[in-house]
């Protein structure tokens, strides 16, 4: 029940996860293991004039028969919510909306978008200066509250009842990991027997596309949306902008088999370290990237000769490739496990990524198949890797999966997930 | 488990006042200090403005300053402050950090010329044509300058923190949790020595558009935190306030000398405020931490000025007896995520000094010496936390 370190052992019981593919755990691992693309054209506003007119998008419900479509808070919520409950039935735990645990909420930073911005220089009388949006949405608590950063994750913790206040956090790309990491660490720590770790994100809107378009990260690659996105491969140009959500109940492995509950895995390492080097770029050396991968590694008490596969960060971006691919020569050596890249279906789902790739680790273990990189046509020689190319792969004994994920800013965070002891 | 005692070696700490320890002591520490103030270029809204800064003393790089707004400038400034009073510049390559984070500036100029040229055009058209503005208009570095977690990889950047970053979201509560946890990683034995804190621009036409739709911005002339009537209200401070937390062994290993013992944090998040659920909510972590109550302690209250919050505060504060409270806010304004941290900075500084404050707002009352100080951070929406501190042995 206890780790090397002598600290609680932290089990998952519970998975949620909706993504372009699906909403739901189970129709997105088919989909995954099957190769499918959940790219396709942006359909949610007009895409004229820009560069990038391709995403993963995730429609809510309403938005799918028509309704308006929402902002970002609102569609991460949603998203959130519902993989929470799926990751909340699946571990028996917390009915009624009274988890016994606090809540770790990944998400993006959130703001006003264009709608709401034309909306109250409407109502300003054509007036779009801050000073008159000021003075039309005094009383607009809704706004508000749909717009601060602590919003998302008040209401969810209403929702679903976890204990103390909810933790909203972001570290870029990684901040799903970041999420879970959090959340294992409060259950180490002895502050909570269980907790809910999320990561989600919903901001395929114009004004994110165009930035991450300005900061040349996304492919245009527009003709064929499902051939787009193309991690390890040879003729990668960009990452593609997705949305989704996946949820983790976590406990300790002694609470979660006290009360007979089905252990799905362990989150057993979490490593990280973070890069000074550049607000866009690995230091070329692959120092930071390199002591996360360790960091986990060790933190789990393994060393790198029983991790048997790796969830890559893989997000078809010529330099994330190419520094993951030093990354793994210099802890791996001569022998890297296979390693491969659900973004290549998936898209970068961003704020979410890091918890739904720890999500596919999981379920990697457990029906032991190595999901695809699909879209690898021409193989890169710089890519010294097995990448699991185009067809998923059955496997044995695979019993620890490292899952990398490193972000904008030098933030960079790795778990290790293992089977159930 | 063995918890290590965590001390509070360093604090950045910037607002309207000026920056470091010493003016801030030298301001603060007698009867009758002012608030610095610009009540006429957010007219109707009064701000505590930034003060003028010698950035090249601590972000040397024109080039590193031109890649950040002021928000993030002000950050990066006050984290190199509190890495120096620390002597922790060698220390840097395994520090942890956590920022409290909110967004960073937007181009204004680009925001109101769209809203304005396209606000009545039919979405169809408005499209198109907002792609196209978006796209010429907006500076592609201005993206890394608003993104919440760049205010932590500059200090990466700039300071070469590297041990950890993590970014917390969510206001007053979210630099809490980043205290609370910081100190937590440190007394399990996560890592020797930590940076946190946040940093908060008043100076923000958006900033007081969010918080003004929910009626959080004070509307009118200046008025001491416990004076504004109606829904109240916060009036923004300009305030940078990073911490350097260590385990007193750690920093009795390399010879620093503690500014004050951070004896515990503790944090809540009551869904409905009003009502004495919030005064609850504090009073419950009040116990949790053991702290005191009477003669001998100072409170160092956050309260921003919003009546709800505020009536739920001033009820939490009125089972401490006879303790000396201080409404900071009175002073510096409110500095959202930036809050808590700069008064627990305030609060190992006053123990680091032997001393404590004189009132600061009408409603102040209870006098010194003390020996403790608790910190209060009732958030404008949610959100309620108390910090301990101590002399440092």
């Amino acid at each position: 029940m206890k780790d090397h370190l002598g600290r609680p052992l932290v089990a998952v019981t519970g998975i949620g996860i909706v993504t372009p593919l699906a909403w739901g755990r189970e129709a997105n691992w088919a989909a995954v293991k099957a190769g499918t693309s959940g790219i396709s054209r942006i359909r949610r506003f007009p895409v004229d004039k820009l560069r990038t007119t391709i995403a993963g998008t995730v429609e809510l419900p309403e938005e799918a028969a028509g309704g308006e479509v929402v902002s970002s808070p609102v569609r991460v919520e949603r998203m959130a919510a519902a993989a929470v409950e799926e990751a909340l039935a699946q571990a028996a735990l917390g009915a009624g909306g009274a988890f016994p645990g606090p809540l770790m909420v990944g998400m993006p930073p959130v703001e006003y978008e264009w709608p709401q911005r034309f909306d109250l220089a409407r109502r300003a009388n054509g007036n779009g200066s801050y000073r008159a949006a000021t003075e039309v949405a005094a009383g607009r608590q809704d706004l508000y509250e749909t717009f601060l950063y602590g919003g998302v994750g008040e209401r969810l913790a209403a929702r679903f009842g976890t204990t103390g206040a909810p933790i909203a956090l972001t570290t870029a790309c990684a901040t799903g990991a970041s999420a879970i990491q959090m959340a294992v660490e409060a259950i180490q720590r002895g502050e909570s027997d269980a907790a809910i770790a999320l990561g989600a994100d919903g901001s395929v809107q114009p004004e994110a596309v165009i930035r991450f378009s300005l900061l040349s990260a996304l492919t245009a690659r527009n003709e064929e949306p499902t051939k787009a996105s193309r991690p390890f491969e040879k003729t990668r140009d960009g990452f593609v902008m997705s949305e989704g959500a996946a949820a983790l109940v976590l406990e300790s492995l002694e609470h979660a088999t006290k009360r007979g509950a089905t252990v799905l895995g362990i989150l057993s390492g979490c490593g990280e370290r973070a890069d000074n080097f550049h607000r866009t770029r690995s230091n070329p050396d692959g120092s930071a990237i390199i002591r996360a991968m360790r960091n986990a590694i060790d933190d789990a008490g393994l060393q790198p000769g029983d991790i048997g596969y790796v969830n890559a960060h893989g997000t078809g971006t010529p330099e994330n490739d190419k520094m993951e691919t030093l990354g793994m020569r210099a802890v791996f050596g001569d022998a890297p496990p296979p390693i491969s890249s659900n973004k290549s279906m998936i898209g970068h789902t961003l704020s979410a990524a890091g918890a739904i790739e720890a999500a596919f680790s999981l379920l990697t273990i457990r029906d032991q198949v190595l999901p695809p990189t699909i879209n690898h046509n021409e193989p890169d020689p710089a890519i010294t890797l097995d990448v699991v190319p185009n067809v998923a792969r059955q496997v044995s004994g695979l019993r620890h999966v490292l899952s990398n994920s490193f972000g904008f800013g030098g933030q960079n965070v790795c778990l290790v997930v293992s089977a159930a002891p | 488990m063995t918890r290590k005692d965590v001390v509070i070696t360093g604090i950045g700490l910037v607002s309207s006042l000026g920056e470091g320890p010493d003016a801030h002591w030298e301001v603060l520490s007698k009867p009758g200090a002012a608030p610095v103030l610009d009540e006429a270029a957010f007219a109707p809204y009064a701000v505590h403005p930034l003060p003028a800064l010698n950035l090249d003393a601590q972000i040397p790089k024109k080039g590193d300053q031109r890649q950040m707004e002021p928000w993030q400038r002000l950050g990066t400034y006050a984290a190199g402050l509190a890495i120096d009073q620390a002597g922790a510049r060698g220390l840097v390559s395994d520090m942890h950090l956590i920022v409290a984070a909110g967004g960073g500036e937007r181009d204004i100029a680009v925001d109101e010329a769209v809203a304005t040229a396209l606000c009545t055009t039919p979405p169809a058209e408005a499209g198109p044509i907002l792609n196209e503005r978006l796209g010429t208009d907006l500076r592609p570095t201005l993206f890394l300058a608003q993104l919440s977690n760049l205010l932590a990889g500059n200090i990466s950047i700039v300071h070469g923190v590297t041990g950890s970053s993590r970014t917390f979201m969510g206001e007053e509560q979210a630099a809490a949790d980043a205290v609370r946890i910081a100190a937590a990683r440190l007394a399990e034995g996560r890592g020797g020595i930590a940076l946190v804190g946040g940093a908060y621009v008043s100076q923000r036409w958006d900033l007081v558009l969010l918080y003004g739709a929910g009626g959080a911005v004070w509307r009118g002339p200046f008025a001491p935190v416990s004076a504004r009537t109606g829904a109240g209200g916060f009036v923004g401070g300009a305030l940078g306030a990073f911490l350097v937390l260590e385990t007193a062994e750690h920093a009795a290993a390399r010879g620093a000398k503690p500014l004050a013992r951070l004896a515990g944090v503790a944090c809540d998040a009551t869904h409905k405020r009003a009502g004495g659920a919030s005064a609850a909510a504090a009073k419950a972590l009040h116990a949790k931490l053991g702290a005191p109550a009477g003669a001998g302690l100072g409170v160092l209250s956050g309260m921003t000025g919003v009546a709800e919050a505020r009536a739920e505060e001033d009820a939490f504060l009125a089972g401490l007896g006879g303790a000396a409270v201080r409404r900071t806010g009175s002073l510096i304004g409110h500095g959202v995520e930036a809050a808590f941290p700069a008064n627990v900075a305030l609060g190992a500084l006053a123990l680091s000094r032997g001393g404590f404050y004189p009132a600061m707002d009408p409603a102040d009352a209870g006098d010194g010496p003390v020996e403790r100080i608790l910190v209060t951070g009732f958030g404008q929406w949610r959100g309620e936390a108390l910090a301990l501190l101590e002399r440092a042995a």
